[in-house]
């Protein structure tokens, strides 16, 4: 069998970082091939060339043997290449089928296509109804949309860009039996991920990555995930720690809250219940677009809910604005970094402010305290190990994982009573996403009560003291954390959305 | 007063003549926001058409040549604003603007030489026995070339816009203009065509003015009709069919308002020509009422600009 896949040599610098250093590996036809790597690593710019996407500044590659330089992506579709992304390129106000068609270089008519599209995707077991509007699916059909995208055009290599992240555990399995299909049928797969285990069931082969250079190959079933992690961030981890604990009283009692999205395509929250205590850390899960967005607007005051919905110690504040509720300490710290935690064109100063003037007393009669936001965003920089020149530079200049500690650490200092995060490490890299989750933990000994929303389950069941799951706006009962099997947290997320799988009560 | 004056039938055939401007206008700005871009240069692009095309009419006595002409003038002008918005990534807002007040002047100053000159006359098709029926007659078979190119295009960009392959690409660009960068698609040309078949309608409807709805030349002459068209392509949530009813409506009253003053209505002229931005101003309100509705129909990256990273 020749090699499908060979790359010599690729670089590609972009001003001030070099993206891929001489990056070489091969892929063979049907091999499931891993690329390994935390943010920043590479491996996206290294999949942008091989789609097209991106020019190589040097090196060379050969498909089947011959020279291939894809001069943009059609030209990669053409030669066989596939891709499904990692941030869905759907259009969210077109059906599946136009979907469908914007992929593909020269769709049949639309009646034909529908058909095709139940046939394939019925094929692999990914059922989808090609006049539904994207807009209205959920992340696991929209991916299958991705999916079958690709596999309508027959292609040799199907590359992959972190697929299961947005996924139920059911709906990885789904997925990975498509993949294995696939590649019986001699389909090769390079696929992308920072999720171990996920990579030791599922791949043959595995390049690591790590500052734009392969630092290591190996056969990933025959290493330990924590021997995969190692190679990846090069140092030794040690997992986020804290002492056992008692629960105290209940702070935040949040009872039947009913709220609707603004968001068209959004997740209208529907009677949802819980508690949390003083030191407790409440973990809720679910995939993408369940309710996240609207259940943290819901507690930070963006949306308003019935005032009895919402409860801190037993009064009513359901119907506060955030300034109010970061006057009772309420404090919350939303996904979106550049936009919504943080406002990307502003100084870290400024940004300290925005959030801090009203706990921190940074404005007086109207009037700014400049010298002590100073103090307070340097501060921030200096416990919460931030990477900036200084407290003077716009938001949008920090990585994200800088950013990240910067806008948690914000809130962690402003000695919250409540403390709600949003998806904490997104995008974030290991030994950061350490930290941050240390640091709520240490939040939480010293006795606030945390809410962390998260799509990260690995993270969640590292720090939560309780579980409960977002589905389609309804938020499962809590339950212990400790002792929760993979299988029983993906009933909680629904099971496998829209799938043909029994929806047993877990 | 003698409401009895006005005759429907005219007030119908005068009312699409009248429409017939900010119809093409609408039409060609539709198109353009519905990739994703939002020119708000349509008055600037309408009455640099309607010079052009009253120029190169009066110039070569022949007002097919001064259409073309118009269509020419105005694509050329939006090309100004392709460039500076495309390329140059400028605002699109700060850029239509501006695209409007220089086509004022621009127009003005071309247009020296051409004040108080009457253009060659355009001539009705003759439908022969079909335009002696009674009621359709004078409604539907008494007019020019271009209000029946107008009712075409309609019919045109919305097929286009709903079967074609051209169709679906030009709304991917304008719904996320990421995901079709990604998939390969030249959102940069497809944006500037789109903005270049917006000018060349404004600069059709434009010498519509000039040439037949006036038919002289004189500065501003457009008089808020590019606006007009702007507001129809929202009042009418980006669908074609809509524009026109939009258009007619807006047309209507615009005749209507005439007639009214004509047959000695006690009404204030001033109130009559507000109407149409008084209405425009109210459909915004009740559509913008619903959040959620408004933004269903509005193309997603409208307005955005678009730079290609990495």
């Amino acid at each position: 069998m020749t090699t499908l896949l060979n790359i010599d040599g690729l670089t590609k610098a972009y001003p001030g970082v070099v993206a891929n250093d001489n990056v070489s590996f091969s892929i063979q036809p049907g091999e499931v091939h891993a690329l390994l790597g935390e943010n920043g690593a590479g491996k996206s710019t290294l999949v942008k060339m091989i789609y097209g996407l991106v020019k190589p500044d040097k090196g060379r590659m050969t498909l089947h043997g011959q020279p291939y330089e894809p001069a943009e992506p059609r030209a990669a579709r053409a030669a066989g290449v596939a891709m499904v992304f990692q941030h869905f390129s759907l259009f969210d106000a077109l059906n599946v089928a136009e979907n469908i068609a914007l992929g593909m270089e020269k769709p049949p008519a639309m009646r034909d296509l529908a058909a095709r599209i139940r046939e394939v995707s019925e094929n692999y077991g990914l059922p989808l109804d090609p006049s539904r509007t994207v807009g209205d699916l959920s992340a696991g059909e929209r991916q299958r949309v991705e999916i079958i995208r690709c596999l309508l055009q027959d292609p040799k290599l199907l590359i992959m860009d972190e697929p299961t992240s947005v996924l139920t555990p059911q709906e990885v399995e789904i997925l990975f039996k498509t993949l294995r299909k696939l590649s019986a049928e001699g389909t090769a797969i390079l696929y992308i991920s920072h999720k171990l285990e996920e990579i030791r069931t599922l791949c043959d082969g595995a390049t690591i990555l790590r500052l734009g250079k392969v630092v290591d190959s190996c056969n990933p079933r025959e290493k330990s995930a924590s021997e995969l992690a190692e190679m990846m961030v090069g140092t030794k981890l040690t997992p986020p720690s804290r002492p056992e604990a008692e629960p105290g009283e209940v702070v935040l009692e949040v009872t039947n809250l009913s709220v609707k999205s603004a968001n068209p395509f959004g997740t209208s929250l529907k009677d949802i219940s819980f508690t949390v205590r003083e030191g407790e850390v409440l973990g809720i899960g679910g995939v993408a677009g369940n309710g996240q967005d609207e259940l943290l607007s819901a507690l930070s005051g963006e949306t308003l809910a019935p005032n009895d919905a919402v409860r801190l110690r037993g009064e009513s504040i359901g119907h506060m604005g955030p300034n109010p509720r970061r006057h009772i300490a309420v404090l919350t710290a939303p996904e979106e970094r550049l936009g919504h935690a943080a406002a990307p064109d502003m100084s870290l100063i400024e940004n300290a402010l925005l959030t801090g003037a009203i706990r921190q007393g940074l404005v007086r009669n109207g009037f700014l305290n400049w010298p002590a936001t100073r103090i307070f965003a340097e501060s921030i920089i200096k416990q919460f190990d931030v990477r900036t020149p200084g407290a003077g530079n716009a938001a949008r200049s920090l990585s994200g994982g800088n950013l990240q500690k910067f806008v948690i650490g914000r809130e962690v200092l402003q000695k919250p009573e409540v403390l709600v995060v949003n998806q904490p490490t997104w995008g974030v890299d290991a030994s950061a996403a350490a930290a941050i989750r240390q640091s709520i933990l240490d939040l939480a000994e010293n006795g606030t009560a945390v809410i962390v929303i998260s799509q990260d389950l690995d993270e969640l069941m590292e720090i939560s003291d309780r579980f409960a799951a977002l589905n389609e706006g309804r938020l499962s009962p809590p339950r212990p954390a400790r002792g929760l099997t993979m299988e029983e947290i993906g009933l909680m997320m629904g099971g496998a959305h829209d799938m043909e799988v029994a929806h047993a009560e877990a | 007063m003698d409401l009895s004056a006005i005759n429907p039938l005219v007030l119908i055939a005068s009312l699409m003549v009248a429409s017939t401007p900010i119809l093409l206008a609408a039409l060609g700005e539709l198109v353009v926001e519905k990739a994703g871009v939002l020119n708000l240069g349509v008055e600037g692009m309408m009455i640099t058409g309607a010079i052009c095309g009253f120029a190169i009419a009066v110039e070569t006595d022949n007002p097919a040549l001064g259409f073309v002409a118009a269509m020419a003038g105005g694509a050329i002008l939006s090309l100004i604003f392709g460039v500076m918005t495309q390329v140059l990534l400028s605002n699109q807002v700060a850029s239509g603007l501006a695209l409007t007040l220089f086509g004022l002047g621009l127009s003005a100053l071309m247009g020296q030489g051409y004040v108080g000159i009457k253009p060659p006359a355009t001539h009705d098709l003759n439908f022969g026995p079909l335009a002696d029926i009674p009621v359709l007659g004078p409604v539907l078979f008494s007019h020019d070339a271009v209000v029946y190119i107008s009712l075409a295009l309609v019919v045109a960009v919305w097929a286009v816009l709903k079967f074609t392959r051209l169709g679906l690409i030009l709304r991917a660009v304008g719904e996320n203009h990421d995901a079709a960068h990604a998939l390969g698609y030249k959102v940069v040309r497809i944006r500037i065509l789109a903005i270049m078949f917006g000018g060349a309608c404004a600069g059709l409807g434009g010498a519509y003015i000039s040439l037949i709805r006036v038919p002289q030349w004189t500065e501003g002459m457009t008089a808020g009709a590019g606006w007009i068209a702007l507001a129809i392509v929202v009042f009418a949530s980006w669908k074609p069919v809509r524009v026109l009813i939009g258009a007619y409506l807006f047309g209507g009253i615009t005749v209507l308002q005439l007639n009214l003053q004509a047959a000695g209505v006690a009404i204030p002229v001033e109130y009559l020509s507000m109407s149409p931005y008084l209405i425009t101003i109210l459909v915004l309100v009740i559509m913008s009422a619903d959040r959620s509705r408004a933004a269903l129909n509005a193309p997603a990256s409208l307005g955005r600009v678009f730079h290609a990273s990495s």
